[in-house]
C-alpha cells in the first residue's frame, strides 16, 4: 500500500471531515463543560467562568467521596461478575462450529437492538414482587409443598405455610444485577476477539505436553487473552461507573451512584458548574485507567513477548 | 421579513379563512395573521385532548406540532440555553416563577385571550405570577397518598404512614423528587410547605433517614406502577397518576393527608423567542374555551381551573376526590414557591445525604 505521505491531498480530504466532527461535536462541548467546572452560578441561568476551584473542593467533601467509592464498588463488582460470566461464553463461541458462530455472536449483540430503558423495564417485570421470577419460584414452592405432602412429610413445617416473595428489586442486588445484564456484551466481545485470534496450536502443545485443561486455561489461554481481558475490563468498568438509569429504576433508598448526583446537578439542582466538576473527575479517572492500560501494553511490548 | 404584498397569497388566505372560521376571538392583532399557520407546542405526555390539536387546526388553520417532555427539569434545561423553537410550553407553578425570574417567558396579551373570563375565581390571580402576566392556568392537582385498600387499615390520611411509622415497613414508596419529599415532611411536622429554615429541613432529613429502612424505594414518578403491581401498598404520588391506575383497579384509593399536601398548577406560557406568539395566544384562548376545555378535561382527567368547562362535566369527574380533593384538605394545602438557588442547593445536598446515609 502507498504511504499517505505520497498522497497528502487524499489524506487531508479524507481526514478533514472526521477531524471537524471531532472538533465541533466532541472537543468543543467537552471544553465548555470543562470551563463550566471552573465557573460560578450567577442567578438561574448565567454561569461566570471565574476559575474558581470551589466546585472541585466541594467534590472532595466526604459525602461525595463516599458516593464515588460506592460507585467504584458497584462498577468493580459488575466488571468482575461480567468477566467471570463472559469468559465461558467467549470460549464457547470461539470453539463453536464455524456455521454457529455468527448466530451466537448475534445473540450476544441482540440486546443492543433494544433501548436500554426498555430493557430495564423488562428487568423490572422479571424481578418485581409479583414478577416472573417470583411467580416461577412460587410455582416450584407449591410443587415442592405438594410433593412433600405426598411423601408423608409435613410440607408446612419444612417450607413455612406460604411462599414469601424474594425481595429481588429495589435494592443494591438489583442494581448490580441490572448493570451486569446491561454490560455483559461489552465484556464478551473483546474476549471473543482475543480468543479468536489466538493460535490454537499453543493449546494443543500444552495439552500434548501433559498439562491439564485447567493448567492450559490458566497458563496459556488467559495470558494470550490478556489484551482482550484488559479491554473488556475497561469498556465494562467505565460505562458501569457512569450509570444512572439502572440505579434510578432498579435501586432502593441507598443505591445512589455518582452519575445520579451529576444528573441532578444538570436538572433539579440546576448547578451545572458542580455537575461539570463531578463529570470531569470521573473523566480524569477514566483517563487514568486508559493510561495504566497503555503503560501495561508498552511493558508487554517491551518484553518482546506476547 | 417579506415585503408587504397587495395580493393575498394562498397561505395567508387560508390562515385568514381559518381565522374567520374560528370567529373573531383572536382578531385584535390584525385581521390577517402575519404568522405562518404553525405552532410548536411543548407539552407533557398524554396531557391534551384526543382531538384538540385537530379541532384547533380545523377551527383556525394552524397546524400544531407537539413535542413531549417528561418533567419540569427537562423543560427548564432545554430552554435554558435559548429557545430551540417552541411557541407554547406547560411549566408547573414553581417553574413558571423561575422562568419569570430568568426572563424566559414572554408577557401575555390578555386582550387576545378573551376566554380568560372562563377561568375560576381562585385561579384568576396567582402568587407565583401576580396579575397572570406570563401564565394561564391549564390544569391543577395535588400530591397525596395512593394506597391499596385491602392492605391498609382504613384511609391512610396522614403523612405519618409514609414518614414516621414502621406499620407498613417495606411497603412504602416516596417520590424521587427532593423538593417535594422535604416539603411533605415539613407538612407532617406541622410547618408551612415553603419553610426555608435549615434547622427544620435538617429535622426532616433526620426523620427520613430514620424511616429509610421501612421505605422500599424513591420512585421515579412511577409510584402508581409500583402500587398497581403490588410492590408497595402506599406511595406518594401525583393525583393524576394514581387516578390512571384507579380506573383499572378498584382496590386502589387516593387521599390527600389531613396535614395537607402540595397543590400544583400547570400553566400555559409562551417562552421568550417564540416564533409564533400570535398563534400561541390563539391556542391558549382555544384551550380556555368551555367546550374545548371540557373535551380536554374529560380525556386527561385532571382538575380544570376552567369554570365554564367544569360546568359541562359529569359528576363522576367533578365529585371525584382524586381529581378535586375535599375542601377541608385543599384549605390546608399549599403551592410551592421558588425559593432561590441557594435553597435549591440546600435541598439537593439534603437529598444526596438522605440517599447516601
Amino acid at each position: 500500500m502507498d504511504h499517505w505521505r505520497r498522497h497528502p491531498l487524499v489524506f487531508w480530504l479524507l481526514g478533514l471531515p472526521p477531524a471537524c466532527w471531532l472538533l465541533f461535536f466532541f472537543l468543543v462541548p467537552l471544553s465548555l463543560i470543562w470551563l463550566f467546572s471552573f465557573g460560578e452560578k450567577q442567578g438561574l441561568v448565567a454561569i461566570e467562568i471565574s476559575w474558581t476551584l470551589a466546585n472541585y473542593i466541594r467534590s472532595a467533601d466526604p459525602l461525595y467521596l463516599q458516593i464515588f467509592l460506592k460507585s467504584f464498588w458497584f462498577a468493580g463488582l459488575t466488571t468482575l461478575i461480567c468477566l467471570v460470566v463472559a469468559f465461558p461464553i467467549a470460549i464457547t463461541i470461539t470453539f463453536a462450529r464455524e456455521k454457529w458462530r455468527p448466530l451466537l455472536l448475534l445473540l450476544v449483540i441482540l440486546p443492543f437492538w433494544t433501548n436500554l430503558l426498555i430493557r430495564t423495564y423488562a428487568l423490572i417485570a422479571v424481578l418485581r414482587t409479583k414478577g416472573y421470577l417470583n411467580y416461577g419460584l412460587e410455582y416450584l414452592w407449591d410443587w415442592a409443598h405438594a410433593a412433600l405432602g405426598l411423601l408423608g412429610f409435613d410440607g408446612t413445617a419444612v417450607l413455612g405455610d406460604r411462599f414469601t416473595a424474594l425481595p429481588l428489586l429495589y435494592n443494591n442486588f438489583a442494581v448490580v444485577f441490572g448493570l451486569v445484564y446491561v454490560h455483559l456484551p461489552f465484556m464478551v466481545l473483546p474476549l471473543y476477539a482475543a480468543l479468536d485470534r489466538m493460535d490454537r496450536s499453543y493449546l494443543e502443545a500444552s495439552l500434548d505436553l501433559g498439562a491439564s485443561q485447567m493448567r492450559t486455561f490458566r497458563s496459556i489461554m488467559v495470558p494470550l487473552a490478556l489484551p482482550g481481558i484488559v479491554s473488556g475490563i475497561i469498556i465494562t468498568f467505565i460505562p458501569a461507573l457512569g450509570s444512572f438509569l439502572t440505579p434510578d429504576l432498579l435501586g432502593g433508598t441507598d443505591s445512589q451512584m455518582i452519575a445520579n448526583v451529576i444528573e441532578r446537578q444538570f436538572k433539579s439542582a440546576n448547578d451545572w458548574p458542580f455537575g461539570s466538576a463531578l463529570s470531569f473527575i470521573l473523566m480524569y479517572i477514566t483517563f487514568f485507567a486508559l493510561a495504566v492500560r497503555a503503560l501495561m501494553a508498552r511493558r508487554r511490548g517491551g518484553e518482546g513477548g506476547l | 421579513m417579506q415585503k408587504p404584498r397587495k395580493t393575498i397569497n394562498r397561505r395567508s388566505f387560508l390562515a385568514g379563512m381559518g381565522a374567520a372560521a374560528a370567529g373573531l376571538s383572536f382578531a385584535p392583532r390584525g385581521v390577517f395573521a402575519a404568522e405562518e399557520p404553525k405552532l410548536n407546542f411543548y407539552n407533557w405526555d398524554t396531557y391534551i385532548g384526543e382531538t384538540t390539536l385537530d379541532d384547533f387546526r380545523a377551527a383556525s388553520g394552524i397546524e400544531v406540532k407537539m413535542d413531549l417532555f417528561a418533567d419540569n427539569d427537562e423543560l427548564f434545561a432545554k430552554l435554558k440555553g435559548g429557545n430551540p423553537g417552541y411557541d407554547l410550553i406547560v411549566p408547573t407553578n414553581d417553574y413558571v416563577e423561575r422562568m419569570i425570574v430568568a426572563e424566559m417567558l414572554e408577557p401575555l396579551d390578555h386582550a387576545m385571550i378573551p376566554n380568560f373570563a372562563n377561568v375560576d375565581g381562585p385561579f384568576r390571580d396567582a402568587l407565583y405570577d401576580p396579575g397572570r402576566k406570563h401564565s394561564m392556568p391549564y390544569m391543577w392537582g395535588s400530591i397525596g397518598i395512593g394506597y391499596r385498600k385491602s392492605a391498609v387499615d382504613g384511609v391512610p390520611d396522614s403523612w405519618k404512614w409514609l414518614y414516621d411509622s414502621d406499620r407498613y415497613s417495606g411497603k412504602i414508596a416516596l417520590l424521587a423528587d427532593s423538593g417535594t419529599v422535604v416539603q411533605m415532611g415539613l407538612k407532617y411536622l406541622g410547618h408551612p410547605l415553603n419553610t426555608t429554615d435549615p434547622d427544620l429541613i435538617k429535622q426532616v432529613e433526620e426523620m427520613i433517614i430514620r424511616q429509610k429502612g421501612h421505605i422500599k424505594t424513591f420512585a421515579e414518578d412511577n409510584g402508581q406502577d409500583l402500587l398497581a403491581a403490588g410492590d408497595v401498598d402506599l406511595t406518594m404520588e401525583w393525583n393524576g397518576d394514581i387516578l390512571q391506575v384507579m380506573l383499572e383497579d378498584d382496590d386502589i384509593g387516593y387521599a390527600v393527608p389531613k396535614e395537607g399536601g402540595l397543590l400544583w398548577e400547570d400553566c400555559l406560557c409562551i417562552p421568550t423567542g417564540a416564533q409564533h406568539p400570535d398563534n400561541a395566544h390563539a391556542f391558549i384562548n382555544y384551550i380556555l374555551d368551555a367546550d374545548a376545555g371540557a373535551l380536554i378535561a374529560d380525556y386527561i382527567q385532571y382538575a380544570t381551573p376552567n369554570a365554564a368547562a367544569k360546568a359541562k362535566m359529569e359528576e363522576s369527574y367533578t365529585a371525584n376526590p382524586a381529581i378535586f380533593p375535599p375542601a377541608e384538605v385543599t384549605a390546608v394545602s399549599e403551592t410551592a414557591i421558588y425559593q432561590g438557588e441557594d435553597f435549591q442547593r440546600l435541598i439537593d445536598e439534603t437529598w444526596t445525604r438522605i440517599q447516601a446515609a
